[in-house]
């Protein structure tokens, strides 16, 4: 009797034998309990997870699971929202979000948008600077930074003689490895993603892939996507999100091939979504 | 089918009715006015006319030049005070205030905009006037005593106190147009460089006036055009004398208000036709400085499309 109370009392007595030795792998990023809302919708539900440092992480589920929500929570874009709100903990090594200057977390934390959006009034060059320009810090050296992040973004051989023209004459894919340059070149300890491809015809949005698996081992990514194979070729780890809370997350191997949850089978084998 | 087609035509002859007959309307107005002033302007002679600094009916000497350069004064003076702030309005209604502040804020700066013209006047004569009197001038010159455009005795109206009043009900026309302006930006700019570690200050200054500056010029053409044109409330405020104005402190004139003053006092047909000139020269003056500024906004516009 004494015990059945003990045990009611104290949750997580329960779940013992579920507790795995701690991962070999350093997490970049700690998601505990997190809710976000826009008014009075949650659009995120007690949401807790774990992402590793320098891996590409990738985010699936039906559209409106609040994939790009918990993606904008990861840099504090969230709140910029009129009427959102957030509960819940977010750490970035170790260090709760909140205690931070969203400024200073939007610079660790750099993001890429489901749509081109390179800036109409300034050049290739100046879009790249960008990061810099807007917050009036001046680079040592300009040059170096602009061809280094074009290079990560695969588009310094395309753009270099084209430096000073708009940066809206690009082509879309070539607009959104601007972007992926534009955040690069701040030199990001985190990348998100928010399906940067879905604008994207076939060929560029392989180039976009094959750039974020170059650059991951320098910078921890996290990719939203409504399309599993993408998820399945880029990523290492696979979260699965259904109706606003977190069904599964696991090596995307494992989510792809012996899922733990039916849900999660249902979705990727096209049942539903 | 056949019924649709001559429908089809019948809508395209209004359109092009109501095409041709605003040009017609605006060249029946420039006719008129240039026929009119045309026995000024061989009397006194076309630039004596626009330089000159006498305005003396009895004498048959008619001189622009005062209320030109009160026009110009008293517009640029009201630009200068109402883009910044109708910007910074804009700028809060967009970007800043809560959407249920934002709205009834906007509706009453629209409302600002409807308020006639002769309301600010009084408005002018009995609240304004007396604070440039008994504050704005004593402070300003106890601050900046050797300034000449800040001497003078304090009478209250005059060029100053019509600029501000001016400044006044452009704002709200500027601040409306630069609203929208930014209103009609994609949230994909904000959210880029807020993403980017911006902060709200640096979004608007960096990515959203370069973005809107073609737009944001548009909004100081309109406010330009209200300006230069606004009669009754620049009348009632700005002394009414026919001298080039020493201080901004200094009575003075304005085209519109010599015409709409003077009009019915009119004793000959000369000064009836000088009358008309200073009406060409305020048509004149308004199609140059809005032609200029059309061009302004193309170069911007052309600057990254």
């Amino acid at each position: 009797m004494t015990s059945a109370i003990h045990e009611g009392l104290v949750p997580g007595s329960i779940p013992v034998g579920r507790d795995a030795p701690a991962p070999a792998r350093r997490n970049k990023i700690e998601v505990v309990e997190l809710t976000a809302r826009y008014g009075n919708r949650e659009a995120i539900t007690g949401v807790t997870l774990s992402i590793p440092a320098r891996t590409v992480t990738a985010i699936i589920g039906p559209s409106g699971c609040g994939k790009s929500t918990l993606l904008r929570c990861l840099n504090r874009l969230h709140e910029a929202t009129p009427g959102a709100g957030v509960s819940g903990r977010i750490l970035l090594d170790g260090r709760d979000l909140r205690a931070e200057d969203p400024i200073v977390v939007r610079r660790r934390v750099g993001m890429v948008f489901q749509r081109p959006n390179p800036f109409p009034t300034m050049s290739v060059r100046d879009n790249v600077l960008a990061g810099f320009r807007l917050t009036g810090v001046r680079p040592r050296s300009p040059e170096e930074v602009v061809e280094r992040a074009l290079r990560r973004a695969a588009l310094w051989n395309e753009v270099k003689d084209a430096l000073d023209r708009p940066g809206t004459s690009l082509s879309g894919g070539q607009q959104q490895r601007l972007c992926i340059a534009r955040a690069l070149a701040v030199e990001p300890e985190v990348l998100l993603m928010d399906e940067p491809c879905s604008a994207l015809d076939p060929v560029a949005t392989a180039r976009i892939e094959e750039l974020v698996r170059e650059v991951a081992p320098e910078v921890t990514v996290v990719m939203v996507t409504h399309n599993m194979q993408q998820a399945a070729r880029v990523s290492e780890r696979t979260a699965f999100l259904y109706l606003g809370r977190l069904v599964e997350v696991g090596d995307t191997a494992t989510i792809f091939t012996r899922p733990a949850e039916r849900l999660t089978e249902e979705y990727i084998t096209g049942r539903f979504g | 089918m056949t019924r649709r087609v001559t429908s089809d035509t019948a809508f395209q002859g209004v359109l092009v009715f109501a095409g041709v007959g605003g040009l017609a309307l605006l060249g029946g107005i420039a006719w008129v006015v240039g026929t009119m002033s045309e026995d000024a302007f061989r009397h006194v002679g076309f630039w004596r006319f626009l330089v000159g600094t006498t305005w003396d009916p009895v004498a048959g000497e008619f001189g622009a030049w005062p209320a030109l350069l009160g026009t110009l004064l008293t517009s640029a003076l009201a630009l200068v005070l109402a883009l910044p702030l109708g910007f910074a309005v804009a700028v809060f209604l967009n970007e800043v205030a809560p959407a249920r502040l934002a709205s009834p804020l906007s509706a009453l700066v629209d409302l600002l905009a409807a308020v006639p013209s002769v309301i600010y006047g009084l408005w002018g004569l009995f609240v304004l006037a007396p604070a440039v009197r008994d504050h704005v001038q004593p402070a300003l010159q106890a601050v900046l005593p050797d300034l000449p455009f800040f001497r003078g005795p304090p009478l209250g109206v005059g060029v100053l106190c019509a600029g501000v009043l001016l400044a006044v009900m452009v704002l709200p026309v500027v601040t409306s147009v630069a609203r929208e302006v930014l209103r009609a930006l994609p949230d994909s700019f904000r959210e880029a460089a807020l993403a980017l570690g911006a902060t709200r200050f640096e979004v608007v200054r960096r990515v959203l006036f370069p973005a809107a500056r073609s737009g944001l010029l548009g909004a100081g053409v309109l406010g330009l055009g209200r300006a230069l044109g606004e009669t009754m409330a620049v009348t009632m405020v700005i002394g009414n004398r026919h001298d080039v104005p020493d201080s901004l402190f200094a009575p003075g004139y304005t085209l519109a208000a010599v015409i709409a003053n003077e009009f019915s006092e009119a004793f000959s047909p000369l000064y009836l036709s000088a009358l008309a000139g200073l009406a060409a020269v305020l048509m004149g003056t308004t199609l140059i400085l809005n032609a200029g500024a059309r061009l302004l906004v193309l170069h911007a516009r052309g600057r990254w499309s």
